[in-house]
């Protein structure tokens, strides 16, 4: 089974978003760099597949050249072959799409992986956009995949309201993820060390493509100025925490 | 403008993200109040709770058949053909004075005069086609209802609000902006629109060229409410509408913002093999109860919780308050609770009355999961996490020795009453 895994470099958030002088953009002098846990998820999921029926896990990105770093974490984690997707810029997901589908019809993938949304502009349609490009069936947020015995197909599941939600989709296909599909492994040095040899290929991208949504300015919203009250310390607080529950009317 | 929204249905009744969206929608819709022809039109796969539809002021209800349960691509398919052959306002095209849609016809008996504060609409027959094609304002638009030609498509933005918009999305080639919180229309025929970023903790501003927009609305991007002036209610509708109109009678009279019954119309979904093929079977999880989305009270727990063990005293705080036990992120790392439990960016957005978050320093991507609760509780040792100084109240201190005196409280409160 061949998977195309596609991961975005996105700045490591940690205490508080602070953005640089025109607001278009996280200010990133202090951050480190990761994908989102969903994509880590991915990765993880397509390795673990790869080792059960063979074949191998490519991993791309779309993103700055310093997103090969990204790349390479996925290669200690399993992947066996990289691809950036260069931009200087950041492209909407109409594009995006576009230039992964240029990486997924260079091969023949059984599966492509993608996470649920990237946690940086959280558009929620990449891997959808991607699907209808490559004509494939496609289902999203999946927290549990199952290849059917017949090696044809896979059953997808996911949580919707309380209920259990499975999607069965013949091969190839196209899934987005969710974490919590799996607890990813930590890279082993032999990993790491195999990641830093490995080839990464690089593909130029054209810029944004018109027809996008486009982004004017970023803003971090004013979170409520309110003054905690604080009820007291310890088990004294209880009979105070008892009248607050009362009063907003959970008791 | 029209504006179409897809209300997701929870049981027989209209689920609550929905009744969000369609406020949200009806803002849009509103905002255009100079076009007397602006429409809200609640798209429905299932059988629409046109009761609930009408409290929150929809003109139009299209309920779709030809489709078994969950399948996103063919609901976005449907979409895509209302977007061919928009509801208007203006008469339908077999004659100015038509008393009825060319196909399907309305499913109630069409507005019905009698409302409690106006007099009812005008008119005894819907005044537009229906979505098929070839039904639309073709006869021309009575002079006071010009169309301007823009509609919006939106849907709260759940698992299936996002999948259903970005097929659309995908279907007709147009940009789909995901976790709205707020747009209204732009010079020049496109809209303005803020929408979150990193799971709310950013807000984007920007611009969509292009006079049909495809949006989600954040799930805590409004409140649901009901219009000001009630909608008008037909006579087999009123049966079902609870409260009686008694509450509305005191509201002042706003006949010029009164509401019309809406039209209710039945449209049969054209979609291929190819669309049918992703179709959801559902079947309810094992783990019953209130889920963490909708509760209305999530106790929380974090790293000062310590231990699988450590949650017993928390889902029994739970059970008293009627409500249920969410986690951080490093307690399902740890593996001490399943990932189902999650609260936060990665993992499920609440919005409850209370949100009591024990242990819990606060870490951004979890308070974009909670962010949404009306009141937040936090117990902490550390009164300078970000939780602690985020909350409405506060107690200082071990989560193991207040929550079982909590508990313990509560329950000597149950039996003395």
């Amino acid at each position: 089974m061949d998977i195309l895994v596609c991961v975005k470099r996105v700045p490591t958030v940690g205490g508080a978003i602070t953005l640089t002088a025109d607001r278009r953009a996280i200010d990133t002098k202090m951050s480190g760099f990761t994908i989102s846990p969903h994509e880590e998820c991915a990765v993880e999921e397509a390795v673990r597949l790869v080792e059960r029926f063979g074949g191998a896990v490519t991993v791309a990105s779309l993103g700055p050249p310093e997103a090969e770093e990204q790349l390479r974490s996925c290669l200690a984690l399993g992947a066996s072959a990289a691809v950036l997707l260069e931009t200087a810029a950041e492209i909407g997901p109409i594009a995006t799409a576009d230039a992964l589908y240029s990486v997924a019809t260079s091969g023949s993938f059984d599966l492509v992986l993608l996470g649920n949304e990237a946690s940086d502009t959280g558009d929620y349609q990449v891997g959808i956009r991607l699907a209808h490009l490559l004509g494939r069936p496609v289902a999203t947020g999946i927290k549990a995949i199952v290849v059917g015995d017949d090696g044809a197909s896979l059953t997808a599941s996911r949580t919707y309201r309380g209920a259990t939600e499975a999607f069965t989709l013949p091969l190839p296909c196209v899934l987005t993820v969710k974490e919590g599909i799996n607890l990813p492994r930590y890279p082993s040095l032999p990993g790491r060390l195999r990641a830093k040899r490995a080839p990464v290929t690089r593909i130029g991208v054209p810029g944004p493509a018109a027809g996008e949504i486009r982004m004017t300015s970023l803003r971090v919203p004013e979170a409520p100025k309110k003054q905690a009250t604080v009820l007291g310390h310890s088990s004294d607080a209880v009979p105070a925490l008892v009248g607050v529950l009362t009063e907003i009317g959970v008791l | 403008m029209t504006v179409y929204c897809l209300v997701e249905l929870d049981g027989a009744g209209v689920a609550d993200a929905a009744l969000r969206a369609l406020t949200f929608a009806r803002g849009l819709a509103d905002g255009q109040a100079s076009q007397a022809g602006a429409r809200l039109a609640a798209v429905v796969f299932g059988e629409p709770p046109e009761a609930d539809l009408a409290r929150y002021g929809v003109t139009d209800v299209i309920a779709m058949t030809g489709i078994d349960g969950y399948a996103p691509q063919a609901w976005a398919r449907a979409l895509a053909a209302l977007l061919d052959a928009p509801v208007s306002a203006g008469p339908a095209s077999d004659g100015p004075e038509s008393g009825g849609p060319v196909s399907g016809g309305p499913v109630s008996g069409g507005p019905v005069s009698g409302g409690p504060v106006s007099g009812g609409p005008v008119s005894g027959g819907p005044v537009s086609g229906g979505p098929e094609p070839g039904n639309t304002s073709a006869g021309g638009p009575a002079p006071d209802r010009v169309p301007d030609g823009r509609v919006a498509v939106l849907a709260a933005a759940t698992d299936r609000g996002n999948e259903v918009l970005a097929h659309l999305g995908a279907i007709t080639g147009l940009p789909m902006a995901a976790n709205c919180v707020a747009v209204s229309p732009a010079a020049g025929g496109g809209y303005a629109l803020v929408r979150q970023r990193w799971a709310g903790l950013l807000l984007e501003e920007a611009l969509l060229d292009s006079p049909v927009a495809l949006l989600t609305v954040a799930t805590d991007a409004v409140s649901a409410q009901t219009p000001d002036t009630p909608p008008a209610v037909s006579a087999e509708m009123s049966a079902a509408v609870a409260p009686t109109p008694a509450a509305w009678e005191s509201a002042p009279a706003r006949p010029e913002s009164a509401r019309e019954a809406p039209v209710v119309r039945r449209a049969s979904a054209s979609v291929s093999a190819a669309d049918l093929v992703v179709r959801a079977v559902e079947t309810p999880s094992g783990a019953g109860g209130a889920s963490l989305a909708t509760a209305r009270v999530v106790v929380g727990g974090g790293r000062g919780v310590g231990s699988a063990d450590g949650f017993a005293p928390l889902e029994e705080l739970a059970a008293l308050l009627g409500g249920v036990v969410g986690v951080s992120r490093v307690v399902t790392s740890e593996g001490w609770r399943p990932h189902s439990m999650q609260v936060g960016q990665t993992g499920t957005k609440i919005t409850p009355d209370l949100y009591l978050a024990c242990g819990i320093s606060g870490a951004i991507q979890h308070i974009a999961g909670c962010s949404g609760a009306k009141y937040l509780i936090a117990i902490n040792k550390d009164p300078s996490a970000p939780m602690m100084t985020r909350a409405d109240y506060a107690v200082i201190g071990d989560l193991h020795e207040i929550i079982p005196a909590l508990v313990q409280a509560i329950k000597d409160r149950t039996e003395r009453d």
